[in-house]
């Protein structure tokens, strides 16, 4: 591809994800009262993770067993209220040791 | 300063998981053929995950596509314009102005996720913080997946692929503990999410799509089944 091809495409992606994101964040300054709003608006951090989180969670580590393993010890240090880093390497960690167990056995 | 070094602190999990992420974007672009240069300045510009790699395709293909490159990044990081007018509500008296046109490039799903996790209105030192090592982890990752593609042995690789789910669950099953109308709503996306994936016709939806539909559909049903009373958040 010819660098100023690459360019236009660049400026096109960079330009558009920029103006989805930042044009609602400077358009609404006040605060917003209609109940309805301010709840689904409350609720939309939790749906996106969760849709984000499920099922894509099981396809993370190229192994069923290893995500599994993974997702197990984040549910149980999360529910635990640790903190962001220590449930992700800790689940990276659980994931490894069967992802090695997996290609020890193998 | 100490809002910004809470940020900084608060960004620390987010970073690692972006070099991970990044790591296979980059590896990706090397691959289809792209210099290590482009790779690095589509992530350090674009800051999103499914859209970079829903845009490299098209690259790929050639010149021309113009429409299709800004309709997928549309429909893809629509969720993005949701999430701002989200923060907006809680961003407080000094994030104004051009601070929102400098911070809202960083907003992205994790980031969003911890800005509204904390307790009280986010700044703008906050949000500086908070956005500043994730952007250099994802640029970094980016670099790294590009120029030294096999340095880290793939089952190292596969492994770290688990991060940033693990970050996801750290912050929603603490307040899935406390509020239960919460534990509902993740719940829902989670088994929409789960049916997209699984069921023949509506696998074939695109990832961003499916993202959006699934959000709104849970947040929709939150918002009416359980209202959020005044101050109660």
């Amino acid at each position: 591809m010819k660098s100023l091809d690459f360019f236009v495409y660049l400026f096109i992606m960079a330009g558009v994800t920029y103006l989805i994101r930042v044009l609602p964040f400077v358009i609404f300054k006040g605060k917003i009262t209609n109940t309805f709003v301010k709840s689904f608006l409350f609720y939309v951090p939790y749906a996106v993770l969760g849709a984000m989180t499920f099922p894509a969670i099981l396809f993370s580590t190229g192994n069923y067993a290893a995500s599994a393993a993974g997702l197990a010890v984040a549910c149980v240090l999360a529910f635990r209220e640790k903190s962001l880093l220590t449930v992700a390497i800790f689940a990276c960690a659980a994931a490894l040791i069967v992802n090695l167990i997996a290609m020890a056995i193998q | 300063m100490k809002y910004f070094k809470k940020g900084l602190h608060d960004g620390i999990p987010i970073a690692l998981g972006y070099v991970s992420v990044s790591f296979t974007f980059g590896l990706q672009a090397a691959g289809y053929g792209m210099y290590w240069w482009q790779a690095v300045l589509i992530s350090l510009t674009n800051l999103t995950s499914a859209g970079q790699f829903a845009g490299l395709d098209i690259m790929v293909r050639g010149a021309g596509f113009w429409i299709e490159m800004a309709c997928a990044q549309l429909t893809i990081n629509l969720r993005y314009s949701l999430m701002s007018l989200s923060l907006s509500q809680k961003a407080d008296k000094s994030l104004r102005g051009v601070h929102r046109w400098i911070t809202g490039f960083g907003i992205t799903d994790e980031i969003f996720a911890v800005a509204m996790g904390s307790n009280k209105d986010v700044s703008r030192h906050y949000m500086y913080g908070l956005i500043l090592l994730p952007i250099i982890g994802w640029t970094l990752g980016t670099l790294l997946g590009a120029v030294a593609g096999q340095v880290l042995p793939e089952v190292i690789r596969n492994s770290l692929g688990i991060a940033i789910y693990g970050m996801f669950l750290a912050i929603i099953i603490p307040p899935s503990k406390k509020n239960h109308a919460v534990l509902k709503v993740v719940i829902i996306a989670a088994l929409m999410s789960c049916v997209f994936k699984w069921l023949p016709l509506l696998s074939n939806v695109s990832s961003g799509f499916v993202i959006i539909i699934c959000t709104v559909a849970a947040a929709a049903v939150g918002a009416v089944f359980f209202p959020v009373k005044e101050d109660s958040q």
